[in-house]
């Protein structure tokens, strides 16, 4: 596998949040509504740290009543300066990509140029029943839709025709993008077309890798690279969202984790009929060759350093706040993601590309 | 068969498992070849960074050359698809039907059945055989242990034709992991979503016990 020693873009370092309900001092779940008015707090302390992004994924369930991210971003986006807001991801299978568009550029301009979309499918489908959609269509849809988005992107006016929306002619969809653009990324599970899809339309990478060895993901990478090259485009950015929780020790970060991990996966599992996580499967995830980040900040500093390495990737988004959790451990993992795991991925990959660069020619 | 014996593999699917199982069939010495719906050259990237060694074929083609037809397809694109093209073949379906997550498909809507049984039942000139779909398509690759790996993980292998079973059973051990014969796609059912081995990383002994546990 061929990656590119020297990275050709910064590191960025996000959080992501599906909205998962947090519980409180009596270990009851909190409200929907106090669920979303701590998620704008959580989003402004990662503001506060230094974090780049914050991301939430549409949801439309109890445990993740996140269906109105695009709203919940706006009020971080007016409390905050620096930090990045976005969807993580936008189910725009299920979406009208004109209103996506709408709801996105308007957030770009509270946020004076911060807002970024990632589109993609995400880990529920609750989103397709509830809007009348077949997921049998759900291929055929994506297309269709990323390819309208693509043509929304480009600026107005828009003429465009296909079969999932009424045509538009000559139309001016406002409000207009300030700097002309948006981050686009597509978040991608496993399927190889996505990774190709990406490509074609020059949106960046994003990996969700949330079980097994994030090395594995290196070959989508390279995809993803080989890609660009034949559709001529110069290369653009790989991000992995990955999910964990740092807390001051590794014992306390599982001791937190675990138990709720385990609950949700577990009501996850008997939905989709896998087998239900045990504690050896839980250390295989949070030990090297798993996906979950999970454990002391020096830990989970040098687990993304490693998975940002295999991959060849420059983003790494933390996917935290498993459901079941307090807010206070919440907002304890995104101040240790800040202050402390950010800048000693910074150093660890520092010390890397040192150490490539003073390896003698020829030697691999 | 291919000059040293082994069955020539054709995966028909270039999603989320196809490039998978053809490049660990590839690694494990087989002549593969892929397929996907349409024109060899739109998978061609895929298969060339995907499963190296793995040739994009047109389905047809790849079928008319192939012992083993590996069946990975989307499964809600199971009802079109033409039987004829696998008739005489030994067909593995790694499918798995999940309405939470796929969506309702009428055709396997029907619950005394197993899935495999009911592509058994389309591909009435097929002999199916069904196996890897208990084992997710991130983890086919990782968890593969060479024989006598005191962690090789085991896999059902399940049809109702004793010889397609075994030449099916030797692929999987060749590719890496232990494999454990049941009898017919009725016993199959046990392999599928909400059983005992869905998803679950099992030694041999393990995997017999828990499938004993369950028709118990």
């Amino acid at each position: 596998m061929t990656t590119t020693p020297s990275q050709p873009f910064p590191l960025v370092f996000g959080l992501d949040t599906f909205g998962d309900v947090t519980n409180d001092e009596n270990d009851r779940p909190i409200s929907h509504a106090q669920t979303i008015r701590n998620l704008v707090d959580q989003g402004v302390l990662a503001d506060q740290v230094g974090i780049d992004f914050i991301g939430i994924g549409e949801h439309h369930t109890d445990d993740f009543p996140l269906s109105a991210a695009d709203v919940v971003l706006a009020a971080i986006a007016a409390r905050t300066t620096a930090i990045h807001v976005g969807s993580a991801v936008t189910v725009l299978s299920s979406d009208d990509p004109v209103r996506v568009f709408q709801r996105y550029s308007t957030l770009d301009a509270i946020s004076g140029g911060r807002a970024e979309v990632i589109l993609g499918r995400g880990s529920s489908i609750d989103s397709f029943p509830l809007f009348g959609y077949d997921l049998a269509d759900y291929e055929d849809l994506f297309e269709e839709k990323t390819n309208l988005f693509a043509e929304l992107l480009k600026g107005s006016p828009i003429t465009w025709q296909g079969k999932t929306r009424p045509a538009l002619h000559n139309q001016d969809v406002v409000p207009h993008l300030e700097s002309g653009t948006l981050p686009v990324w597509i978040g991608v599970g496993g399927s190889p077309q996505s990774v190709i899809r990406a490509a074609h339309y020059g949106f960046s990478l994003m990996l969700a890798i949330i079980g097994g060895s994030p090395a594995r993901f290196a070959p989508f990478s390279e995809l993803f690279r080989q890609a660009l090259e034949s559709f001529g485009r110069e290369p653009l950015p790989v991000g992995v969202h990955s999910p964990g929780h740092v807390a001051a020790t590794d014992e306390q970060a599982r001791d937190e984790f675990w138990p709720r991990y385990r609950e949700v996966i577990t009501r996850y599992s008997r939905i989709r009929g896998f087998a239900v996580p045990t504690e050896d499967s839980f250390m295989l995830e949070i030990g090297p060759r798993g996906a979950l980040h999970v454990g002391s900040p020096e830990t989970v500093a040098q687990k993304i350093a490693q998975t940002l390495t295999s991959l060849g990737a420059n983003r790494f988004d933390l996917k935290y706040g498993m459901g079941g959790l307090s807010q206070e451990s919440v907002m304890t993992n995104i101040e240790l993601y800040g202050t402390q795991v950010v800048p000693r991925v910074r150093e660890l990959l520092a010390d890397r590309e040192r150490d490539l660069a003073l390896r003698p020619a020829g030697v691999s | 068969m291919t000059d040293d014996g082994h069955p020539r593999i054709a995966v028909l699917g270039a999603g989320h498992s196809g490039p998978v199982v053809a490049r660990i069939a590839v690694e494990a010495g087989f002549n593969v070849s892929i397929a996907a719906s349409g024109d060899p050259a739109k998978i061609a990237l895929i298969a060339r960074v995907l499963a190296p060694g793995a040739e994009p074929r047109w389905a047809a083609e790849a079928v008319a050359d192939a012992d083993v037809v590996i069946l990975a397809i989307p499964i809600h694109r199971f009802a079109a698809f033409d039987p004829a093209l696998l008739a005489g073949k030994i067909v593995v379906d790694i499918m798995n039907y999940w309405p939470p997550v796929d969506g309702r498909q009428e055709m396997f809507e029907d619950r005394d059945l197993g899935t495999s049984e009911i592509v058994q039942r389309r591909l009435v000139e097929s002999t199916v055989v069904k196996t890897l779909n208990h084992v997710g398509y991130h983890e086919m690759d990782d968890e593969r242990r060479p024989v006598g790996s005191p962690d090789r993980r085991a896999l059902g292998v399940a049809g109702n034709d004793t010889a397609a079973v075994r030449v099916v059973a030797n692929i999987v051990e060749r590719i890496g992991y232990d494999s454990v014969a049941l009898d017919s796609l009725i016993a199959g059912r046990l392999l599928e979503a909400g059983g005992p081995v869905f998803g679950a990383s099992l030694s041999r002994p393990e995997f017999e016990l828990a499938l004993r546990a369950v028709a118990a």
